[in-house]
């Protein structure tokens, strides 16, 4: 049945009767849905009332922040942004591989395919607050743990983006490149390499500039760096000086972004 | 020289490229291959060097049968069959010199080719081979910002640097506008003629091929239907390549199956 059929000549309806009930039934269902996980969450709603004590409370000890603490937290910080730089490029050197055999025109057979896929998902799915809490308990707590979380949880993030650059080179160059007699390495080297290096230096700048912001939370589970010295601040009810680690945090990030747009504009 | 026997190509979806094709080319030949789209054209430049696995035929070239050769042995004797691409087929991101030295690469290892230590003999025939084909100064220069022409210049030195024992062109001008077509067809064939590298030319423009080739063979669906001196390329000939002939060399019964296997493709 189409919409001409129940409508009079000069008439015009977007959708049918039967479209229309099931785009209706559909909006119910996700209300429905809405509501039932609202009713089964149970909110306690008291806390709204006391939120704005509360807030100007928590703001009352925190200002002014701990200017004399602003000293003892720059080893830590610059620590954070090492754990970002090793763990980037870490993450890169695992990443390569799992990218070449993920795209679909470098991958050897169905089942590497099917690996890289894996690999990919694994380590996109696990957040680098969990990579951290397992990686502190092999290797202990400290600077390891937090570079190997980071690296971790970033190898499916850059192995996805170069696989799709992959998946886009201009297949005629590499044809030409094994024409000539080149190995599977050389067309790799020669051909495939040129061709996503941009991209190359795009993604693991921009990787890197997360990878800061997440090695400021890794620090929450022993895993190094400055988050290290806010659990500790915030165990201790340091307000103040968990006011100075906010702000230091603020502007490494702000730094560290505003270089990665920089640096990948650049690339372009 | 190089001799192709009885090549057939069967592409996966049932569709027949090449039907028995066999030919020989001397030393210092130039042959066009020329031909209506979809004759099989490329599939034979292609089956050559196996870019294209043939289905079933031979190709032996100065005594070596390439379809006889293991990944690794195909790949020494690719070293020695340059190509010549319709799109140029250039890494667009290197430049001139760098796509030219890759014509090197199967006699470089891969770690010096990453770091792009070529033998300084291979680099003086590269400045010397860009030079012969107009792009003196060029050498630096990345390739996506040279013209179209100039492209395919890059492309004919890659091909000559292989110091290969053949060239084949794969429509080597279909891109390029008609004055910088004969340019570089005229390029191709005089180098090729000084180095003496025998050359196979698939081309849609017959007067080119006429005017440049030694010899021409004329494909009609997936059959030499031609081959001969370009000045024996008469009307008829013509008709029977481009027209599917009403000529005794694709007989009319013969073409009816044909027909009927295109529409269930």
């Amino acid at each position: 049945m189409t919409a001409a059929d129940d409508t009079a000549p000069g008439e015009w309806e977007r959708f049918d009767t039967k479209r229309r009930l099931l785009r209706f039934g559909l909006v119910l269902v996700v209300l429905g849905a809405t509501v039932a996980s609202w009713r089964a969450l149970d909110v306690r709603y008291v806390y709204i009332e006391t939120a704005p004590e509360n807030i100007a409370d928590l703001f009352g000890r925190m200002y002014p922040p701990d200017a004399a603490y602003a000293g003892e937290i720059v080893d830590p910080m610059i620590q954070t942004i090492n754990i970002a730089v090793i763990g980037t490029v870490l993450a890169l050197l695992l990443a390569a591989p799992v990218a070449y055999i993920s795209a679909r025109n470098t991958t050897p057979n169905r089942a590497t395919h099917a690996l890289g896929t894996v690999i990919v998902a694994g380590s996109r799915s696990i957040h680098s607050l969990i990579w951290g809490l397992v990686f502190v308990i092999v290797f202990g707590t400290g600077v390891l743990a937090g570079i190997l979380a980071v690296a971790f949880r970033s190898i499916g993030f850059i192995a996805k983006l170069l696989s799709e650059e992959i998946e886009e080179i201009d297949a005629a160059a590499t044809e030409a490149i094994r024409a000539t007699g080149g190995s599977e390495l050389d067309v790799l080297i020669y051909g495939i390499l040129p061709q996503i290096k941009p991209a190359l230096a795009g993604i693991s700048v921009y990787r890197w500039d997360i990878n800061v912001r997440e090695a400021t939370i890794t620090g929450f589970v022993g895993a190094g760096g400055i988050g290290v010295e806010l659990q500790n601040s915030i165990g201790a009810f340091r307000w103040d000086a968990v006011l100075t680690i906010l702000i230091a945090i603020l502007i490494v990030v702000v730094a560290s972004e505003s270089i990665s747009a920089y640096v990948r504009r650049k690339v372009r | 020289m190089l001799s192709v026997t009885d090549l057939e190509k069967v592409y996966e979806g049932g569709e027949r490229a090449l039907r028995g094709v066999s030919f020989e080319i001397a030393a210092n030949d130039i042959v066009a291959i020329i031909g209506p789209s979809g004759a099989g054209k490329s599939t034979l430049i292609e089956c050559i060097n196996r870019l294209t696995e043939p289905t079933s035929g031979t190709v032996q070239l100065d005594g070596t049968e390439l379809t006889a050769l293991s990944s690794r042995e195909l790949r020494r004797a690719r070293r020695e069959i340059g190509m010549v691409f319709q799109e140029y087929a250039l890494v667009e991101r290197l430049t001139a010199m760098e796509n030219v030295l890759s014509g090197r690469l199967g006699y470089v290892s891969s770690w010096r080719a990453f770091r792009r230590k070529f033998p300084s003999e291979d680099i003086q025939r590269a400045y010397a081979t860009l030079d012969r084909v107009g792009l003196a100064g060029h050498e630096d220069d990345r390739v996506d910002e040279l013209s179209g022409g100039q492209r395919q210049r890059v492309g004919i030195a890659r091909a000559v640097l292989q110091q290969p024992k053949i060239i084949l062109a794969d429509e080597p001008t279909s891109s390029l506008d008609p004055e910088t077509s004969r340019a570089v067809l005229e390029l191709l064939t005089e180098i090729a003629a000084e180095e003496k590298i025998p050359v196979t030319i698939n081309i849609h423009e017959v007067p080119l091929a006429r005017a440049h080739a030694d010899r021409i063979i004329g494909l009609s669906d997936g059959r030499i239907v031609f081959d001969g001196l370009p000045d024996d390329l008469d009307e008829r000939a013509m008709d029977t390549i481009y027209r599917n002939g009403s000529t005794e060399e694709t007989g009319g019964d013969d073409r009816q199956p044909r027909h009927f296997e295109a529409q269930i493709d």
